[in-house]
């Protein structure tokens, strides 16, 4: 059975829609990469899994239950966990108790506030400091620790490069492979395509609210990805 | 002497405004909604204690074992069943309901309590007094308020900053939508805040009832001082509340002192050239809550 699997899932901004029938399946221990333009419905499809957007059409199936109506704060708890767009620190909070929070579920796993300073030892220097102090890589750094104390079965990364120098996000996506060996499976959302393939077992790319693209990124030509991500039509 | 005399009555006098301002406070750092039927709810408490003590022969002090807990169940429903619906990205709602709850709570009393004005007796504590020295003389009981006026504030300070409880209660002030993301409920966790506030309510009507007279129209007025020490102070800060209600208080000794018809008009008038000098308050905090 697949950890995650969406059918014909539907997502609408008011009498806007912003995804159309979107299939997928995700297997757990993969990781899969959701590439697109701005506004391709890529954090839309993230935000539908979370539980954020209301007024889904289409199934959502997570881990052998469907998600249906479930609240964002139902949905974290069977393990379901988003590392934000932006990082959405909580800034009067300190780096650490931005953490704690995180383990606001209680599920048991092997994320502790020791093994995430393990993963990223200038947190814990910092531990102390308000979160919205540190530099856009240390934030994203408490993001993704944050997204990890709940022990999520799934995680979800939202744009991790966004706004950061490349050195750091090379950082960033170093640590990627230690998350999917502790048993989370990962799906991030990238506009940096050589990024993404980079790290992903799978890959789709979204336009327009459609998948235009799938499959493995050994497998799929750079003619194919300018096509499916920028919708210039087949000869 | 006199004059100093008539400083620490508004100093005191400010434990009790600091008193009904927290809740107040707290609710609207936590939830963003402007409780108008606050004042209310402190006289509901009172009205609560009122009917422990004649029912139960309980003394007044004594009934917040009962009244504390019976404010807090009331506001967690409260929130739960009625308030959590009025919020979202509209500032209206909260307000329309939070009105309309005033004046159903008033007439609620009026027809249970009717409108003759009632006093709780804590057997002669209203008029103990404590020797200062230089001939000064202070009341025990309003003594008694201030300090406990600086002890729910330093618990709620507390429990603000160094429990998990208030980390769930910054986190949700921060930013909703991402605590949700960390499980956190929002409908939980607004309820337990209204619960905090009316337990701190509860404290605040029995005080007030012990101090002066109430009936079920007097909500409004404690609304007033409340929102006014909770501006002076700056929002979202514990000590800038009690500081407000201090300066409040203190005002009004002054404006007594000088005139006795002056009392509620010298506040009301240090709270306008506050707000005119300093909009957001003479502490306010960079972050809110």
């Amino acid at each position: 059975m697949s950890l995650l699997q969406t059918r014909s899932l539907e997502a609408f901004y008011g009498d806007f829609q912003a995804l159309f029938g979107i299939d997928m399946t995700v297997e757990a221990g993969e990781t899969v990469a959701i590439i697109g333009a701005n506004g391709a419905g890529k954090s839309t499809f993230l935000k539908a899994l979370c539980g954020l957007m209301p007024g889904l059409n289409g199934e959502v199936r997570f881990d052998g239950l469907e998600l249906g109506d479930l609240t964002a704060h139902a949905i974290v708890r069977l393990g379901l966990a988003l590392v934000p767009e932006g990082r959405k620190l909580f800034q009067s909070l300190s780096v650490e108790e931005n953490l704690l929070i995180g383990a606001h579920t209680k599920r048991p796993g092997p994320w502790t506030l020791e093994t995430v300073y393990g993963l990223f030892p200038m947190l814990h220097q910092r531990r102390h400091a308000p979160g919205t102090d540190l530099s856009g890589g240390q934030q994203q750094m408490v993001a993704i620790g944050r997204a990890l104390m709940s022990n999520p079965k799934l995680l979800l990364c939202d744009e991790l490069s966004l706004g950061l120098a490349p050195v750091v996000i090379k950082d960033i996506y170093e640590v990627l492979p230690e998350i999917s060996a502790q048993g989370s499976t990962v799906i991030i959302v990238e506009q940096d395509i050589n990024q993404a393939m980079a790290v992903s077992d799978k890959l789709y790319c979204l336009q327009e609210g459609r998948v235009t693209l799938q499959g493995h990124p050994d497998s799929v030509t750079r003619d194919q990805i300018t096509q499916a991500y920028f919708g210039m039509e087949q000869a | 002497m006199e004059w100093v005399s008539t400083i620490i009555q508004g100093v005191l006098l400010g434990g009790l405004y600091a008193l009904f301002a927290t809740g107040l406070s707290l609710i609207f750092g936590v939830m963003r909604l402007v409780n108008i039927a606050h004042g209310d709810l402190i006289v509901l408490a009172a009205f609560v204690s009122l009917a422990v003590v004649s029912g139960l022969g309980l003394d007044p002090l004594m009934s917040l074992v009962i009244v504390i807990p019976v404010m807090a169940a009331f506001g967690y429903i409260l929130q739960r069943g009625l308030l959590n619906y009025t919020l979202g990205n509209n500032i209206l709602p909260p307000l329309l309901v939070t009105f309309g709850l005033s004046i159903i709570l008033e007439n609620v009393l009026l027809e249970i309590f009717s409108a003759d004005s009632q006093r709780l007796l804590a057997g002669g504590l209203e008029t103990a007094s404590l020797a200062l020295p230089g001939g000064l003389a202070v009341g025990t009981f309003p003594v008694m308020i201030f300090v406990s006026a600086v002890a729910v504030i330093a618990c709620l300070q507390f429990m603000l900053y160094r429990t998990a409880l208030g980390r769930v209660f910054r986190a949700t002030s921060d930013d909703q939508q991402t605590a949700q993301l960390m499980g956190i409920d929002n409908r939980h966790v607004f309820a337990l805040a209204m619960a905090v506030a009316l337990a701190i309510v509860a404290v605040a009507g029995v005080f007030m009832a012990i101090r002066t007279n109430f009936d079920p129209s007097v909500g409004p007025a404690r609304l007033i001082y409340a929102f006014e020490a909770v501006i002076i102070g700056g929002l979202g800060n514990p000590w800038g509340t009690l500081a407000g209600g201090v300066i409040l208080g203190v005002s009004q000794a002054i404006g007594a002192k000088i005139n006795p018809g002056w009392q509620i008009l010298a506040g009301h008038i240090v709270f306008l050239v506050v707000l005119v000098v300093r909009p957001r308050g003479l502490f306010e905090k960079v972050q809110d809550l």
